[in-house]
């Protein structure tokens, strides 16, 4: 749900780093942090366990600029991966505007993306809205990783609508920013459409 | 629902600007927030530069959301009202109709129960707007012709523009 507000000719949305346990949602979005111009950033919140689990959520305020004369503002959420948050996950699903799936090339974790995957399907479900619509993009992270799943392979396990897939590595960078971009283009086309 | 965009005009937004700032006069507050249940800031009222309010609106958001999701699982609907007592500053959190939040903050200078008594009045007036915005939300949609939006001509260089490329 994007709030537009003509008083303050600003736009806010809401996108959602989604994933399994440790697949990188949190470095995807402390890396946009890292090298995000000061002035367009806004503090980076993380409600992480002691061992920088993430308990709730990471949240990001980005500036991106304006469009239309209107001042364009992301608001950059992650969820809780591993499996036992699942309620706390369903609340941040709530008023996005789009989602990043953030899948792990290690081959050990296939199973834990597609489970993550039809777990995004069912909670999206139940805040009204549809995985097969809403603004939706596909990273494939840590290609650098020696047991990493071939493309082509996880394109087969894990793209079901055509959506932009992107590969990355968080941890240095690659991939992060055209991730973000794919999805920013999604949500604004979306305004466009209505 | 979900799927409905809030989209505020200058004038609602005036009024909504008009009312949270007698509040923190009424209430002898040092800051009010008006903040959506996404977690986005609607407005604010009083000394406003002393707070991160990007931050606390998310935090807020979560927070409420978190109660909602606690509420559920004990039978009830929701809790309308959080308070959080701190050494100097209180938190005071409510609900107000669907989508907004209500976020006061203050000191010894006022009491919970002013504060309760403040926010009861304004939430009722606040609760008025929200149902126009939504109102004619509704009626856009259902009519299927919605205002002219200025976005309807974004282009892939628009885009391009705000990554700096």
């Amino acid at each position: 749900m994007t709030f537009i507000n003509y008083a303050s000719r600003e736009i806010n949305c809401k996108i959602v780093y989604y994933g399994p346990g440790l697949c990188g949602k949190t470095t995807n979005i402390q890396w946009i942090y890292e090298q995000a111009n000061p002035d367009k950033k806004g503090k980076l919140v993380s409600l992480a366990t002691e061992t920088d689990r993430t308990l709730f959520f990471d949240f990001l305020p980005l500036d991106m600029g304006t469009v239309k004369g209107f001042k364009v503002r992301f608001h950059l959420y992650t969820v809780p991966g591993q499996v036992f948050y699942d309620a706390s996950r369903k609340l941040i699903l709530r008023g996005c505007d789009g989602i990043i799936f953030v899948a792990d090339s290690q081959k050990a974790r296939m199973e834990a993306n597609i489970e993550s995957i039809a777990n995004l399907a069912t909670n999206l479900k139940e805040n009204g809205f549809d995985v097969r619509n809403i603004p939706y993009v596909l990273q494939l992270n840590k290609r650098d990783m020696p047991s990493a799943v071939p493309v082509a392979e996880m394109e087969r396990l894990l793209r079901f609508r055509n959506e932009p897939m992107i590969e990355a590595v968080a941890s240095q960078g690659t991939g992060v920013i055209e991730t973000l971009k794919a999805a920013a283009r999604q949500i604004l086309m979306e305004l466009q459409k209505n | 629902m979900a799927k409905l965009d809030l989209i505020m005009f200058e004038e609602e937004y005036k009024l909504l600007h008009e009312i949270i700032g007698r509040l923190q006069k009424d209430a002898s507050a040092k800051v009010v927030f008006l903040v959506d249940k996404n977690g986005q800031q609607i407005a604010a009222a009083g000394d406003v530069k002393s707070i991160d309010a990007t931050s606390l609106a998310s935090l807020t958001a979560g927070n409420v959301a978190a109660t909602d999701g606690l509420a559920k699982l004990i039978g009830e609907k929701e809790f309308s009202l959080l308070f959080h007592e701190g050494e100097r500053d209180n938190l005071h959190i409510s609900i107000v109709g669907k989508r907004g939040i209500l976020v006061v903050i203050f000191d010894q200078n006022s009491s919970l129960a002013l504060v309760r008594l403040r926010v009861k009045k304004a939430s009722k007036e606040l609760q008025e707007i929200f149902d126009q915005v939504e109102q004619r939300a509704q009626k856009e949609s259902d009519s299927g012709n919605r205002f002219e939006s200025p976005f309807s001509e974004i282009t892939d260089e628009d885009i391009d523009r705000l990554f700096g490329d």
